[in-house]
């Protein structure tokens, strides 16, 4: 047995204040780095502060829009030369909107990685949304749209948050409709993007085959000299209404073999102090070894489905979902929805069992090397952190408060959260 | 020990290949059987696919409930694949827990049970998988150009299976099949990550030596003679979007003409991602993009290849844009290719597809997993130093060469072409 004074050898690898280097620009954007010269590869991770909550209901998508024409075009390069500098160079960069913040990222090998970083701060900073541009995109979009309506997983996922998030924020699909997205000009474009994006409460995150004080003056260089007095704040989220009662509909489309089947409810914020006992418990219900109590019921023992499995999404602002998904033969599914109700129901009236927490906890400590051997993994994890504030020696304190949560703790979250008579039931097929 | 690598056969014919990687505490161990779908006879397919299921069924040793929880216990992750060539299983762990996996698949390797019941239930598991497969437009085009494409070699058959097989299938053909081709002189173990090769070797010795060899099983390749003119296809069903798909003669990966089209491949439609973790990169300025996705003829182009043991297929898809017609993205496809068969393409564009597959190969050294893959994989086809060698090849391919076999390859008399016509929301 491991003496107090004596780390695990498997820890040594985790990030800690010892090796994440965190600094605060002028301007407020605050960088992460960590070096690891293991690989001549690079990875970037960041965030803005641009929510879908600042769309309106006839431009739904409108974040989405935006941030899939920053690489469209900036005042000093076409669309076609940022993509070819990138690719030229085996490098890649995206962007994408989320309800809070919209985030960005890139790779590339190390030597390439002031290119990347000043291909990033143009097109967030000086994209020029070019007309011919915007109505390609447009139309991918809509053809993206076309094929997420054929989509039973998509389809019943976007009915699980109407239902669950009727009234609220939440239950806007991020991608819009296709009657958003026609109605979105390239003035809207422009104005969402001038009135959103800056460097407040922007993170960036650069971890790989780099020294620290080499990445910070490189964002320095490319993101130093922004400042965008007139950034929007992000609009308050309004309160959550939780569900009076079980809800459970239909979207039909035919054709399909196949049905998708959604049954949750909402789960506790990153933050929240029962967040641990939650996500452990997540981990019995429908996620370990073979996707659990779900996956044992409804796949192995059953035999229903090639998927079935729990999910918890923790919100930052608002409440995140807790939910189960499968896919079944549109035949089975009353028997899918049976067996995942009598799980819920076990789970909520006696908890976990001491060997399924010990299993899970020993799965979570064990597992994090592994999630962060790769850059992308760490450069993720760096952001993370910030993003909730969780502590530069989060990673280090990880198995302590995972292993800090009790059958009590579970049981209680479990019936803090789940209803079984208050649930949205969501299923898309034939 | 060439790059690192200890390559050594038991004498019972298991191949091994060990590689120390100390860069974090973990090992991830791939075992490989050479069997895959083309080993399949009509009325077994997706036979091998299924066999590899009931290997997570566990055995007298490790129960399928024990065997479910052990991996993970140990923080530890698992899968396995099947294709057309072959099945592998691997396991990740933090160094310290291998053995585990070691002792798993050294006794599943021999000892799984095939319970009658576990087959029941996972028949209907795999026809879930299938229909699963089939909701989507791309899968449907995609089986039909397969069995379009061969029809004599048993590459003809997706890995899945056809649904009259899935539903006719028997515990014993699983098990036979099991005990024909899971043997040691029919596998091999590839394992990267934090050991010491020495003490691994002597656990692997300890472990696997005493499993008996086999009779080395035989594999099945009916060669697929010469297609004599294009042949043209439709798969209708839901949906409002068009795809095209092009399939053109692809030789083997150990022809000397892979690395040449590796590079068109590159030029055409944007680097193929080599990694089985680890991601690529995009292909906006891919000649195809350019020429088919900026001139919208289509919202989306992809195309690529497989590294195969018998020829196989090179394959265009494209999402047709939804003002075109089929005939007009074909005509845009054509014009690309008869470009590279007219006019030599550039030394720099050359140099830019080594440059990004080095970038490509980088991103995929950041992971263990994706370093063992790459280990036991190429030993499917060729050897290791297939993967090795693979940038160095490519830096001798010339403009010549690119011509060349953009010439022999992308005839049109030797294609099929394949369109998915939808038929609307409601068909």
């Amino acid at each position: 047995m491991a003496t107090k004074t004596k780390k695990a050898p498997a820890m040594k690898a985790l990030p800690g204040p010892d090796d994440i280097h965190r600094e605060v620009l002028d301007n407020g954007i605050i960088v992460l780095t960590r070096s690891n010269f293991n690989s001549p590869s690079i990875s970037i991770s960041g965030l803005v502060r641009v929510s879908a909550l600042s769309e309106s209901d006839d431009k739904l998508g409108l974040a989405d829009f935006v941030t899939s024409s920053l690489m469209r075009g900036t005042q000093k390069r076409s669309f076609d030369q940022i993509f070819n500098e990138l690719e030229s160079v085996g490098a890649s960069m995206g962007f994408d909107s989320g309800i809070h913040n919209s985030g960005f990222g890139g790779r590339s090998l190390a030597e390439d990685l002031p290119h990347l970083l000043t291909l990033i701060s143009e097109s967030m900073r000086e994209p020029t949304f070019p007309e011919v541009e915007v109505e390609k995109l447009r139309t991918q979009l809509l053809t993206s749209l076309s094929i997420r309506a054929q989509d039973t997983s998509d389809m019943a996922n976007m009915l699980f948050d109407e239902i669950l998030y009727a009234d609220h924020p939440y239950s806007k699909p991020g991608d819009g409709t296709p009657e958003t997205i026609k109605a979105i000009t390239r003035e809207d474009l422009i104005e969402f993007h001038r009135d959103h994006f800056g460097p407040r409460g922007m993170v960036i995150s650069i971890v790989g085959a780099i020294e620290a004080k080499k990445a910070v003056s490189e964002v320095e260089r490319v993101f130093g000299g922004w400042q965008v007095e007139a950034q929007k704040e992000t609009p308050v989220l309004p309160p959550y209404q939780p569900m009076k009662k079980t809800v459970k509909r239909h979207h039909s489309i035919a054709g399909k073999a196949q049905a998708d089947l959604i049954i949750g409810t909402t789960g506790p914020k990153r933050k929240d102090a029962d967040y641990f006992a939650a996500t452990l418990g997540n981990a019995v219900l429908g996620q370990f070894g073979m996707m659990g109590r779900i996956g044992a019921s409804v796949r192995e023992k059953a035999g229903l489905a090639y998927y079935a499995y729990s999910g918890m999404s923790a919100g930052s602002v608002g409440p995140g979902s807790w939910d189960v998904s499968a896919g079944v033969n549109p035949k089975n599914l009353q028997k899918a929805t049976d067996l995942i109700l009598k799980e819920l129901a076990r789970f909520t009236k006696s908890g976990v069992t001491k060997d399924e927490l010990a299993d899970c906890k020993a799965n979570f400590v064990g597992r994090l090397p592994l999630s962060l051997e790769s850059n992308g993994g760490v450069a993720g994890a760096l952001l993370n952190i910030e993003r909730h504030q969780l502590g530069m020696d989060y990673l280090l304190k990880y198995p302590e408060m995972v292993n800090a949560v009790t059958r009590d703790d579970v049981l209680a979250v479990a019936r803090k959260y789940i209803d079984v008579n208050k649930l949205a039931i969501a299923t898309a097929g034939p | 020990m060439k790059n690192n690598v200890t390559v050594t056969t038991l004498k019972n014919g298991l191949k091994v290949l060990l590689k120390e990687i100390h860069t974090a505490p973990l090992i991830s161990t791939w075992t490989w059987y050479r069997v895959g779908s083309r080993d399949e006879p009509t009325g077994k397919t997706g036979i091998s696919h299924w066999a590899e299921h009931m290997q997570f069924k566990g055995t007298r040793k490790f129960p399928g409930t024990v065997l479910d929880k052990a991996i993970s216990r140990e923080g530890g992750t698992w899968n396995a694949f099947t294709y057309l060539d072959w099945t592998t299983y691997f396991e990740t762990m933090p160094a310290d827990k291998i053995d585990l996996a070691l002792r798993l698949e050294s006794d599943r390797m021999v000892n799984s049970t095939f319970d009658k019941k576990e087959v029941a239930s996972e028949r209907t598991v795999i026809i879930s998988e299938r229909e699963g497969s089939e909701n989507e437009a791309m899968f449907r085009l995609s089986e039909a150009m397969q069995q379009t494409c061969f029809r004599v070699h048993p590459y003809h058959h997706e890995v899945i299976g056809d649904m009259a097989d899935l539903h006719t299938i028997t515990r014993d053909d699983l098990y036979n099949h099991y005990k024909t081709y899971y043997a040691p002189n029919n596998a091999v173990l590839a394992i990267a990550g934090a050991f010491d090769t020495k003490t691994m070797l002597a656990r692997i010795k300890e472990l696997f030596g005493k499993i008996p060899a086999r009779p080395t099983p035989p594999r099945l390749a009916r060669p697929e003679p010469p297609q004599r003119g294009e042949v043209r296809l439709t798969v209708e069903g839901p949906g409002e979007t068009t795809y095209v798909q092009t399939a053109y003669r692809f030789p083997n990966a150990v022809h000397k003409d892979f690395f040449a089209l590796s590079v068109l491949d590159s030029l055409l439609a944007g680097p193929s991602n080599l990694n089985m973790f680890g991601g690529g990169i995009s292909n906006k300025t891919s000649r195809l993009y350019r020429a088919l996705v900026d001139k919208e003829f289509a919202v989306g182009v992809s195309g690529g290849s497989s590294a195969t043991i018998d020829p196989y297929l090179y394959t265009f898809s494209i999402t047709l844009h939804p003002k075109r017609n089929a005939e007009e993205a074909l005509a845009a496809l054509d014009a690309e290719i008869k470009l590279v068969q007219d006019e030599l393409v550039t030394v720099d564009e050359i140099k830019r597809a080594i440059k990004q597959a080095r970038a490509i190969f980088a991103y995929g050294s950041e992971n263990i997993t994706n370093q063992g893959f790459w280990l036991g994989y190429s030993e499917m086809f060729a050897t290791y130093d297939w993967f090795t060698s693979y940038l160095n090849k490519l830096s001798k391919i010339t403009p010549e060469d690119v011509q060349r076999v953009a010439r022999e390859y992308f005839q049109p008399q030797s294609r099929v072409i394949g369109t998915y016509i939808p038929k609307g929301a409601e068909a």
